[in-house]
C-alpha cells in the first residue's frame, strides 16, 4: 500500500473509478445473495434501533428523540453494516484466495479494498441518510445548528470502520471467527453509544467514565452527529454554529487518530492471502 | 530488442527458509520458456516474484524493461498472471466473473470471446462454485488472457485438466505465441515441455540445475540400448561396445551410449557374427524424462552425500 495521498490520487482517476466500479458491482452480486450479509446490511442496525426505543432508552435524555433515532442508527450501521460485514467479507475473499487472484491483475490494492467495501459503505449511508430524511421529522428534530459536522462524522465514521475493518482481518483466521474476532470492538462501541449522551443523560454518565470513553473508535463519530444535528455538547451544553466547531476539535482529532491507527495497523498487518 | 523478461540471481525466503537461491534466466520475447522441478522446486515462488506479487529477497527482475514490484502500474496492462492457485468468489456466474474482471482491464477483449478461447462459453451461466476443477483451471485461463497480454505467466496452466482439454490448452498457447505473445510456463507434464517450449529450466532445490532448448537438455543423456541375452549366452561373451556403459540386471541388458550408433553398429555385428539372438532389442535416445529424473536422483545423492558429511 502506498502514501495516502498516492491513495486517493489512485482512487480519483478514471481508471481507478472504472475498476472499483467493476469490482463493486460485483460485490453487489454477492452481497445479494449471501443471506446472512444481507440480514445484516439491511434489517439489523434498525431492529437494534427499533429494540432499544422499546425497551425506552434515550428517553430520559433531553435529546430530541429524532437525533438520537439518527445517531443510534448511524452507530449500528457503521458496526454491523461496515465494521462487521467488511471483516467477513475480506476474511471470505482472502481465505478462498479472491483478494490473491485480484492482486495480479490491473487493480490496485487500496482498489481493492475500496470496491470491496463499497456495496456495505453505500447501504450504511443510505440507511443513515433515509432515516434522517423519514424518521427524524416523523419524531421530532429541529433545523441542525451544523449538519456539515454531523457530514463529517458519517464520512470520517466509514473510513475509519473500513480501516478498522481491513485491519481486524489480521487477528481473524476464517469466517466463523469473525463473529468473535469483532466483539472486542463491536462491544467497546457499543458501549460508547451507551455513555456518550445518547442513551442516558450526559451528566448521570461519572466523568471518569467520559473521559475515558472518549478515546473508543465510535465516541468521536457519536459526538459530531449529536453535536452537528443538534448543537449539543457531550457536557450537556448547547452551542450554536460558529462554537460548534470549537466543540469538534476534540472529536475531531481522535477520530483522525482513529483513521491514522487503522490505516497504519492495515499497512502493517494487512494479509492478502490464508496464512500459508 | 531487449528481452521480454529477465531474471537474475533472485532470491526468495519464508521466514528463515530459502525456498529460490539464486536463479538466473531470461525469455526473448514471442518465446515460450517453461521452469520445471520437483514438487516444492521453486517454481511458483519464481514466478510469483517475477510476476511483480513479492518483492525479491534478492537479485533483480525485469518484465518489458521494467521493474514489476517497483513500476506494478505500469507493468501490469501488458501481462496476463494464472496462479496455481488462485479464488474466484462462488457465487458468482462464469460471465460474472469474467466481466468483473474484464471491467478492471484497459484492453480487454470481448468477454464472449475470452469464454469461447477456452472452452467455456457453454458454461457462461452456471455459477462458479457448481464448476467442475477442469473448467474453474480453464476459466482462469480465460482470465489471464483476457486483456490481450504480451506477456504471459501460467503456473501449472493444465493440472488436472482432460486429455482433450489439454490440447485445446495447447492450441490456445501456440496461437498466442504466433501472436507474438511471450510465455512464462511452469508444468510437471514433460510432453508439454517438449511440445511448447522453446527453451526450458529444471529447478531443483530452489536453484536452476539445467537450461537450454529441450536437445540441449536432453544432449546430457546417454541414449539407452537394451536387450536380453539368450540364457546360453554369457553376459563376458559381449564385445567391447564404444564409450558405453553396461548394467546388467540378470537377463536384460542395459547399455547407456553417448554415441548409440557406433554402440548398435558394434552390438549387431557382434551378434551376426556369433549367431546371437538379442531378444527385444530397443534402442532409445535420451528424453527429456531421463533428463529430470537425473537431475531429482542425483542431487538427492548429493543431500545425502552433504547429510552424512555433516554428521
Ligand atoms: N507461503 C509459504 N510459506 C512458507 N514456505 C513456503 C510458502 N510457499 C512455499 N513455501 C516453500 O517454498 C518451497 C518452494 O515452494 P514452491 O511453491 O515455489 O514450489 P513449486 O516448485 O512451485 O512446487 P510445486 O511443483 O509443488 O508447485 C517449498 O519447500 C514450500 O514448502
Ligand atoms: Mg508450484
Amino acid at each position: 500500500m502506498s502514501r495516502p495521498a498516492d491513495v486517493m490520487t489512485a482512487l480519483l482517476t478514471a481508471g481507478a473509478a472504472r475498476r472499483v466500479r467493476a469490482l463493486a458491482t460485483a460485490e453487489v452480486r454477492l452481497l445479494v445473495r449471501n443471506r446472512t450479509a444481507m440480514f445484516t446490511a439491511l434489517a439489523l442496525p434498525v431492529l437494534t434501533v427499533i429494540l432499544l426505543s422499546g425497551i425506552g432508552f434515550g428517553e430520559e435524555t433531553d435529546l430530541p428523540l429524532g437525533a438520537v433515532v439518527v445517531t443510534m442508527l448511524a452507530g449500528f450501521a457503521l458496526l454491523y453494516v461496515v465494521y462487521y460485514n467488511l471483516v467477513s467479507a475480506y476474511v471470505a475473499r482472502r481465505e478462498d484466495l479472491v483478494l490473491k487472484r485480484l492482486r495480479v491483475g490491473e487493480l490496485r490494492d487500496a482498489e481493492i479494498l475500496a470496491g470491496t467495501a463499497l456495496p456495505s459503505v453505500v447501504v450504511a449511508v443510505a440507511q443513515v441518510v433515509l432515516t434522517a430524511v423519514v424518521a427524524a421529522p416523523a419524531f421530532g428534530m429541529d433545523v441542525p445548528p451544523n449538519a456539515l459536522l454531523a457530514v463529517l462524522g458519517v464520512v470520517g465514521g466509514v473510513v475509519m470502520f473500513v480501516l478498522l475493518a481491513a485491519a481486524s482481518t489480521a487477528f481473524t483466521r476464517n469466517v466463523e471467527m469473525a463473529q468473535v474476532s469483532t466483539l472486542p470492538v463491536l462491544l467497546l462501541c457499543m458501549g460508547s453509544l451507551i455513555f456518550s449522551g445518547v442513551v442516558v443523560p450526559a451528566d448521570s454518565v461519572p466523568d471518569r467514565v467520559r473521559d475515558v470513553a472518549q478515546f473508543i473508535p465510535l465516541t468521536p463519530i457519536v459526538d459530531l452527529i449529536q453535536l452537528g444535528l443538534t448543537g449539543q455538547t457531550p457536557d450537556g451544553d448547547t452551542v450554536g454554529f460558529a462554537a460548534s466547531w470549537a466543540e469538534a476539535a476534540a472529536p475531531l482529532a481522535v477520530m483522525a487518530a482513529w483513521i491514522a491507527i487503522g490505516a497504519w495497523a492495515l499497512r502493517r498487518w494487512f494479509r492478502w492471502e490464508p496464512r500459508g | 530488442m531487449a528481452e521480454a523478461v529477465e531474471v537474475s540471481d533472485v532470491r526468495r525466503s519464508y521466514g528463515g527458509y530459502e525456498a529460490v537461491r539464486g536463479v538466473t534466466f531470461s525469455v526473448a520475447r514471442g518465446e515460450l520458456f517453461a521452469l520445471l522441478g520437483t514438487n516444492g522446486a521453486g517454481k511458483t515462488s519464481t514466478l510469483e516474484v517475477v510476476e511483480g506479487l513479492a518483492r525479491p529477497g534478492g537479485g533483480r527482475v525485469r518484465v518489458l524493461g521494467r521493474d514489476p514490484w517497483a513500476d506494478r502500474a505500469a507493468v501490469r496492462p501488458r501481462i496476463g498472471v494464472m496462479l496455481q492457485q488462485g479464488g474466484f468468489p462462488a457465487d458468482l456466474t462464469v460471465t460474472e466473473t469474467a466481466a468483473m474482471w474484464a471491467g478492471t482491464l484497459t484492453a480487454p477483449r470481448p468477454v464472449a470471446e475470452a469464454l469461447e478461447l477456452v472452452d467455456l462459453a457453454h458454461r457462461a451461466g452456471v455459477a462458479v462454485k457448481q464448476l467442475s476443477g477442469g473448467e474453474r483451471r480453464r476459466l482462469d485461463l480465460a482470465l489471464a488472457v483476457l486483456g490481450r497480454p504480451d506477456v504471459l505467466f501460467l503456473d501449472e496452466p493444465t493440472t488436472g485438466l482432460d486429455p482433450e482439454s489439454r490440447r485445446n490448452t495447447w492450441e490456445l498457447v501456440r496461437t498466442l505465441l504466433d501472436d507474438g505473445v511471450t510465455v512464462l510456463l511452469t508444468t510437471h507434464y514433460l510432453d508439454e515441455a517438449e511440445e511448447l517450449a522453446d527453451r526450458l529450466a529444471i529447478m531443483h532445490q530452489g536453484r536452476i540445475v539445467r537450461t537450454g532448448t529441450v536437445a540441449e537438455v536432453v544432449a546430457s543423456q546417454p541414449a539407452t540400448v537394451s536387450f536380453a541375452l539368450p540364457p546360453s549366452v554369457p553376459r563376458e561373451w559381449l564385445p567391447e561396445l564404444p564409450g558405453a556403459l553396461v548394467v546388467d540386471d540378470g537377463h536384460r541388458v542395459e547399455v547407456h551410449t553417448d554415441t548409440m550408433q557406433a554402440t548398435l553398429t558394434g552390438l549387431l555385428l557382434w551378434a551376426r557374427d556369433h549367431d546371437v539372438e538379442l531378444r527385444e532389442l530397443s534402442a532409445r535416445p535420451a528424453s527429456l524424462e531421463q533428463a529430470f529424473l537425473a537431475v531429482a536422483s542425483s542431487e538427492e545423492k548429493e543431500t545425502e552425500r552433504a547429510e552424512v558429511a555433516a554428521r
